[in-house]
């Protein structure tokens, strides 16, 4: 069994992004970049399969810029076979991104397809499904568990009033919530080894897809700041303003 | 410009996230169909009709649509798409399930948890963890949306009733199976409709620690609500789990205790009217965000709290 992940390079999730001076973006310059916490999630599950003995190859893939390279080969050190980077210089919005990734299932013929829920820099949470929708294939979103049989994936859910499972027939994409697994950390060995692991560089324009952004970003900006609170000394200090002068209890 | 709002519902309620979703639909066009798709939706479909200042009610009532599989629903709402110029679902694990496939299928750029709407193009969404808000436009001829239910207020329901019109359903794709749903039974409140949320993270320790946050929640007649890091280590099931890639939440009082209020957590909570945070380290970015703050044992405080109120 053949599994794609499409990652993403992300501002790490430590990292408190400000909006630029001229309120026209994130402020990126000089902040530490990461694979998004939900793809490595998705990562360490394809490499689980392949030590079980289910997967065969896994292929990681990304739509990005050229310094996306760094994040490939993070996976590659997590245990992903090859890698394959869709180049651009723009900064693609999901749908685009999903288009890409058609063609390169078109390519590869996987047979699962394993990526996170959301990127923690914009916080869609669509491209899985969109890749889904694209290709007609069913999904399995927000996974916390995640099981292979006759031509299956058994799929155990999170979802807002507890947990579901579904059974998706193959080939399908599934996407990673928190709960799935807790991705290991390279070696340095695999580091070194992920050196020598293929990385193929394909380019957007090669690929005849609609990259064009439907959303124009006007501004970015700071949230409203909560106005600064008090502390109190005590319980008794606390009930007290709660009743008489927040008034959120009786 | 005619809107589409998909309410969500469990086949024989209405969520109240439906009814926040057609408040924001509201600021665009009066013009709002509200589509029930399940299986065996009389009553639900009356709940539906009974919404104040909606057009009409759709439902399709079939037994491929009982439990909301993305694929055949998602195929639904995208076969009505071009009789729209809007349609609109809550940012719930609901909407975020199956809205991507429309616009995918539409061949749009959806708009993801939108706080505010600007103008019909022009919308407000938090990024990154709600560190920065940005404000998006829309070039798409049918906008596909979804509703950050905490950001609008709830519709109100009347006793009048529009006409519900039945439509048919369309072919299942019969690529995915349910098999079952483990839905957490519980008396207390809803957590995204709670008025009050009490709410423990790592500091607890273990689930039987947790049972006093479940005390002074019930006292309180509260919601227990929880950080990653409690979910993480099983002390409570997942969705308990506040913030940026769990539950948004904006209630009265929102109580934190020893959470130490990472940017991820906050993302779920800090739009609550009144937080109060109990922690034992003073300089916990939890006080930052506090209306009010106690920095102590929890395992003090919290069993002190409860008796008094
Ligand atoms: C991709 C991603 C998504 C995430 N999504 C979420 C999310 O949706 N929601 C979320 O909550 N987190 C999320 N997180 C995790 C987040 O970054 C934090 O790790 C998490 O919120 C920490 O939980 P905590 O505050 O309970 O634990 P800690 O950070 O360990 O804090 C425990 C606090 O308890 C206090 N304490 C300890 N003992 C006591 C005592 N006896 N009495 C009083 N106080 C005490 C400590 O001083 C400390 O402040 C996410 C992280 C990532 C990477």
């Amino acid at each position: 069994m053949k599994i794609l992940v499409p990652v993403k390079r992300v501002v790490d999730y430590n990292v408190k992004v400000r909006p630029l001076p001229d309120q026209s973006d994130v402020d990126l310059n000089n902040v530490k970049m990461s694979v998004n916490p939900f793809c490595e999630i998705a990562v360490e599950e394809a490499v689980r399969l392949k030590e079980k003995g289910v997967a065969t190859e896994i292929i990681v893939v990304t739509v990005g810029q050229s310094d996306s390279q760094e994040q490939l080969r993070a996976c590659l050190a997590l245990g992903a076979d090859r890698a394959i980077l869709v180049e651009t210089q723009s900064l693609l919005e999901p749908l685009a991104i999903a288009k890409c990734l058609v063609n390169v299932v078109h390519n590869e013929n996987p047979d699962l397809i394993i990526l996170g829920k959301q990127a923690i820099d914009g916080d869609n949470n669509q491209t899985g499904q969109m890749l889904a929708s694209l290709l007609d294939y069913p999904q399995a979103t927000f996974a916390s568990e995640l099981e292979i049989a006759d031509n299956q994936a058994i799929v155990t859910r999170e979802i807002d009033g507890g947990l579901q499972t579904i059974k998706v027939n193959l080939p399908a994409v599934v996407t990673t919530d928190l709960r799935l697994n807790e991705p290991r950390y390279a070696s340095l060995p695999n580091i070194m080894q992920a050196k020598k692991k293929t990385l193929d560089i394909m380019n957007v324009e090669d690929m005849s897809v609609d990259i064009n952004n439907r959303l124009q970003t006007l501004s970015v900006v700071l949230p409203e700041e909560r106005q600064a609170g008090v502390m109190v000394e005590s319980v008794t200090e606390l009930v007290d303003k709660l009743k008489n002068e927040a008034k959120v209890l009786s | 410009m005619n809107i589409l709002v998909i309410a969500e519902h469990d086949n024989n309620e209405l969520k109240s996230s439906t009814l926040n979703t057609i408040t924001a639909a509201h600021k665009l066009s009066a013009d709002i169909d509200v589509l029930v798709a399940g299986s065996e939706l009389a009553e639900v479909s009356k709940q539906a009709a009974a919404i104040e200042n909606i057009k009409s009610v759709i439902s399709v009532d079939d037994p491929i649509y009982k439990n909301f599989l993305a694929e055949d629903f998602g195929n639904l709402v995208a076969s009505m798409g071009d009789q729209y110029s809007y349609i609109l679902a809550p940012a719930t694990t609901f909407g975020k399930n199956f809205l991507p496939r429309v616009a995918a299928k539409l061949d749009v750029q959806q708009i993801s948890d939108i706080i505010s709407i600007e103008s019909e193009d022009t919308f407000k969404r938090p990024i990154y963890a709600g560190s920065c808000i940005a404000t998006v436009k829309s070039s798409d001829p049918i906008k596909v949306i979804s509703v950050r239910t905490t950001a609008f207020d709830a519709a109100n329901v009347t006793d009048a009733e529009v006409s519900i019109e039945s439509k048919d359903s369309q072919n299942s794709m019969g690529n995915a199976t349910f098999v079952k749903d483990e839905l957490a039974e519980s008396d207390r409140p809803e957590l995204t409709a709670a008025e009050i949320i009490v709410s423990g993270g790592r500091a607890l320790g273990s689930s039987e620690n947790f049972q006093i946050i479940e005390s002074l929640a019930d006292k309180l007649g509260a919601a227990v609500g929880a950080s990653r890091a409690a979910v993480d280590a099983g002390y409570v099931p997942n969705d308990y789990q506040v913030g940026q890639t769990g539950k948004i939440v904006a209630p009265s009082l929102y109580i934190a205790v020893g959470i130490s209020g990472a940017i991820q957590h906050l993302a779920g909570m800090k739009d609550s009217k009144v937080i109060v945070a109990i922690n034992k380290d003073e300089d916990a970015p939890i006080f930052q965000v506090a209306d009010y703050g106690l920095v102590g044992d929890l395992f003090e405080a919290i069993p002190e709290l409860t008796d008094s109120i």
